[in-house]
């Protein structure tokens, strides 16, 4: 008789909201050993296995989750670093949901949820954090250099691929810590800035060199790259940092915030920790957060955890419309973040000082779907009303880093203000590949490191013909 | 990381350090400037470029102690290390030969003024240079002024030196001597650039002034550093740090740096008592 399959995922115990709430801590505490195998048995080991097709990096699902089934963790974490550098990172914020989970057969029958493929991949990338990283070994010394610009997922990954084909690879990053949004824009309740710290050591341990403080366009142009410090080869991965404003009156008020500058004052200055760090945050008692995206999520639940008494975010679609997580949203619902849907801010009111009192709102309706498919809000004239709150933050998206591209006028860029690359990242200048965000618009951690993935193999190809015509 | 090579207290509560960092000094240009990061737990603070000596592979940086950072700053000796140092940001000032320019600086907004105003007179500008400062003692890089300046005027709050009064006052004097001035550059205090921007623009004469809001990345990550330039909003790290006088709207910018008094206050109080805990 066939055994009985376990409609639902294995549960992963988290922090309970009344608690997290007030710390930073990450919020679930990943599988045990027994868990993780009980969850690996739920897979049907698929042939062919729809899962692969649904990650932009296809792991070898079925295979890694058979390893752990077995007990051979080891083997299951090396099968999945075949294709997925952050192993530790993707288990934890990929959209699994609309990725490897949603193309799931287990998930397609009634009544059945997916594999739980991202909480595994995370058992498996803790295990080895746990239990030793075996380096790869290179294999053989190729004779070349590539800059690597931007220590986002895209930059780490295209540097850690170049390394292993044997090249010599150096990251300039702006910042004095690499990761990019993983450790200025990601919370560390959802991703530990430990975790990415560990990923970056493997990194380096491939023989990765890492500049930091260097903020390309202004210390090196790429031509200086390229013609004066001997690269062959240069990487764009700038990322999509800039942060949206509304064009609303009162944008400016003191305790207006881009979600960017919440968050890379939370995260990358440790502002939680302040005054045992230095740079200072301030946050109200009442906060409003607009958007509806993972930014906006993860603003609402760092203003929580900063102090905030009531939390709103204002969204003006409504909650089918929102393009956060699923899990992230449920996150924030469990921990009291009030939602207000159809809703859009008009113009922010200040005291005397200058400080946010009051925002003014106008109420919503959904009309027919517009180019992104979602049905488009237009206001309901007359029905604007205020809300009292002291702080605001802007989170209604992030455009181009533009640093690099102003320095770099010949740099071919699209209408929407990113480079212009073909599908492995060439750019319209000799030599010169770009991925990630800067191409694509904010995006995901496994697009930026799928392009990251695809540009190591070009640059491979460019370098080695390149040699080959001078030889 | 960049080693701190000398360290002079040039006035009250005002320091003078040149720190080894070759690369940003080869690459440099007058009216940029750095972020530092003392050290892991440290803030990321502007500091503009005051000098550089390409040669050596040095930097100058001239900063007054207002907060813990540049409390912690002063008290770091020679030899020691600056943990983070990015730059140069910012973009550059509009060298050119304008003909007569106006330098004014007031505080330690006296040192930003000194590379540009030598970079002016480099390409034959008449340069007159205005020093400012509440009294004599807080008055800094007067001889580095005096050598890059046809004429140096100074003016002192207290009139301990110089004039008694305000730049402004001198400022007018000039203006209403006669002569054909073709720019200003004015760099201190949020409310002195307001004062002087209200002045030159009865006369005509563009004025040049450069903000020192509040920033975090100085890239153009964050927005922490926006102003409003002729009603538009503007990043300084990125657009500026130097805009037209005329345009900015100096209000904002004063409230916008007091963002945090309530917790710079914090930070400087706890980090003296460490001071005093520690003798
Ligand atoms: C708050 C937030 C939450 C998110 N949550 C998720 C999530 O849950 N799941 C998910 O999949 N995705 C999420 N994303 C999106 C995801 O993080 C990005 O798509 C991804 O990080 C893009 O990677 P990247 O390497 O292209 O760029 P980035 O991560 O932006 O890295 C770019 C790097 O380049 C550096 N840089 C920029 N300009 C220069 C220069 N001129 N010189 C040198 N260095 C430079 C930057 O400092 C930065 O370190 C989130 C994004 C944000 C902001
Ligand atoms: C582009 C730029 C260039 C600058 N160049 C110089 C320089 O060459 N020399 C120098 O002494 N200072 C300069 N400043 C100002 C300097 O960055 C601040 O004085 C410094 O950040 C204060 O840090 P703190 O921790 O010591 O004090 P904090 O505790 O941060 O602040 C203490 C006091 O200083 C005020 N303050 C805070 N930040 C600033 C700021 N950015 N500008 C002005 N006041 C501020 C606060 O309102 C408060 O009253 C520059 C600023 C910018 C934006
Ligand atoms: S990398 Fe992301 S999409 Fe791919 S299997 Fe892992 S969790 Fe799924
Ligand atoms: S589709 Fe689902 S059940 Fe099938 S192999 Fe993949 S994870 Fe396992
Ligand atoms: S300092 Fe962050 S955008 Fe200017």
């Amino acid at each position: 008789m066939a055994k009985k399959i376990q409609l639902k995922k294995t549960p992963m115990k988290e922090q309970i909201p009344e608690e997290r709430r007030k710390n930073f801590n990450e919020v679930p505490y990943g599988y045990t050993v027994e868990e993780a195998i009980t969850e690996a048995n739920r897979c049907l080991q698929c042939s062919p296995p729809l899962c692969v097709k649904g990650c932009p990096v296809n792991v070898d699902i079925p295979g890694f989750i058979k390893a752990i089934k077995e007990r051979d963790f080891r083997c299951a974490i090396n099968k999945i670093k075949l294709t997925n550098n952050l192993p530790a990172v993707c288990g934890r914020v990929c959209p699994q949901e609309e990725q490897c989970e949603k193309a799931c057969t287990l998930g397609k029958i009634k009544g059945s949820e997916p594999v739980a493929i991202g909480r595994l991949e995370r058992f498996a990338a803790d295990w080895e954090a746990e239990h030793g990283v075996e380096t790869p070994e290179i294999v053989d010394k190729k004779d070349g250099k590539v800059a690597v610009i931007g220590a986002g997922p895209a930059g780490l990954t295209a540097a850690a691929d170049l390394a292993k084909f044997g090249y010599d690879v150096t990251v300039f990053e702006a910042f004095h810590k690499p990761g990019g949004v993983l450790v200025y824009g990601i919370p560390e309740f959802r991703l530990p800035k430990s975790i990415v710290e560990r990923e970056v050591e493997n990194i380096k341990k491939l023989g990765v060199k890492f500049e930091f403080n260097r903020v390309i366009g202004k210390i090196f142009t790429i031509d200086e790259l390229m013609n004066e410090e001997g690269f062959d080869s240069v990487y764009i991965a700038t990322g999509a940092g800039t942060p949206r404003f509304m064009n609303i009156p009162g944008e400016n008020l003191i305790g207006v915030y881009s979600a960017s500058e919440l968050l890379t004052r939370t995260n990358l200055m440790k502002a939680y920790k302040f005054p045992e760090y230095d740079t200072p945050i301030s946050i109200g008692q009442k906060v409003a957060v607009i958007g509806g995206g993972n930014v906006a999520m993860d603003s609402a639940r760092t203003s929580l955890r900063l102090g905030a008494k009531e939390v709103y975010v204002v969204y003006r679609r409504s909650k089918t419309e929102m393009p956060a997580r699923a899990e992230e949203v449920h996150h924030a619902e469990e921990e009291g973040i009030i939602f207000n849907f159809l809703t859009n801010p008009t113009r922010i009111f200040g005291d005397e000082k200058g400080r946010v009192k009051q925002m003014e709102c106008i109420r919503m309706r959904l009309g027919e779907p517009d180019s992104s498919g979602r049905r488009r809000p237009i206001p309901i004239e007359g029905s604007e009303f205020k809300m009292d709150v002291d702080t605001v933050v802007i989170a209604i998206g992030q455009s181009s880093n533009k640093v690099l591209l102003q320095a770099t006028p010949n740099l071919k860029l699209n209408t929407r203000g990113y480079i212009e690359a073909d599908e492995v990242g060439k750019t319209s200048i000799e030599g010169v590949y770009a991925g990630g965000d800067i191409v694509t618009g904010a995006a995901t951690v496994i697009l930026a490191m799928g392009a990251g993935k695809t540009a190591a193999r070009a640059i491979d190809e460019y370098i080695k013909k390149k040699k080959a015509r001078k030889a | 990381m960049a080693k701190i090579i000398s360290k002079e207290e040039i006035a009250n509560q005002t320091y003078s350090m040149y720190v080894h960092t070759p690369l940003i000094a080869k690459k440099c240009k007058p009216g940029q400037f750095v972020v530092i990061r003392l050290d892991e737990k440290g803030e990321r603070i502007p500091l503009t470029i005051a000098n550089f000596d390409r040669n050596e592979g040095n930097i100058r940086l001239v900063f007054q102690v207002v907060g813990k950072t540049t409390l912690k700053l002063s008290r770091y000796g020679v030899g020691k290390d600056i943990s983070d140092i990015t730059g140069p940001l910012g973009n550059p000032s509009e060298i050119s030969n304008y003909g007569t320019v106006v330098m004014v600086g007031g505080g330690v907004g006296i040192a930003p003024i000194y590379p540009i105003a030598r970079a002016l007179k480099e390409v034959g500008n008449e340069v007159i240079t205005i020093l400012g400062a509440r009294s004599k003692s807080l008055l800094i890089m007067e001889e580095d002024l005096a050598s890059v300046s046809d004429e140096l005027l100074i003016s002192t709050d207290d009139g301990s030196k110089g004039k008694k009064g305000f730049v402004t006052d001198v400022l007018k004097e000039l203006l209403d001597s006669g002569k054909n001035m073709a720019r200003v550059w004015a760099i201190g205090p949020a409310i002195m650039m307001q004062f002087i921007s209200e002045l030159t623009v009865k006369y005509g004469v563009p004025t040049i002034v450069s903000l020192n809001s509040i920033m975090v990345d100085g890239t153009g990550m964050c927005g922490a550093c926006r102003v409003n330039v002729g009603g538009e909003t503007k990043f300084t790290c990125v657009d500026g740090p130097e805009f037209d006088g005329h345009k900015v709207d100096f209000k904002l910018l004063m409230e916008r740096l007091s963002t945090y008094k309530r917790e710079e206050k914090i930070a400087l109080e706890n980090y003296e008592k460490r001071i005093r805990a520690s003798g």
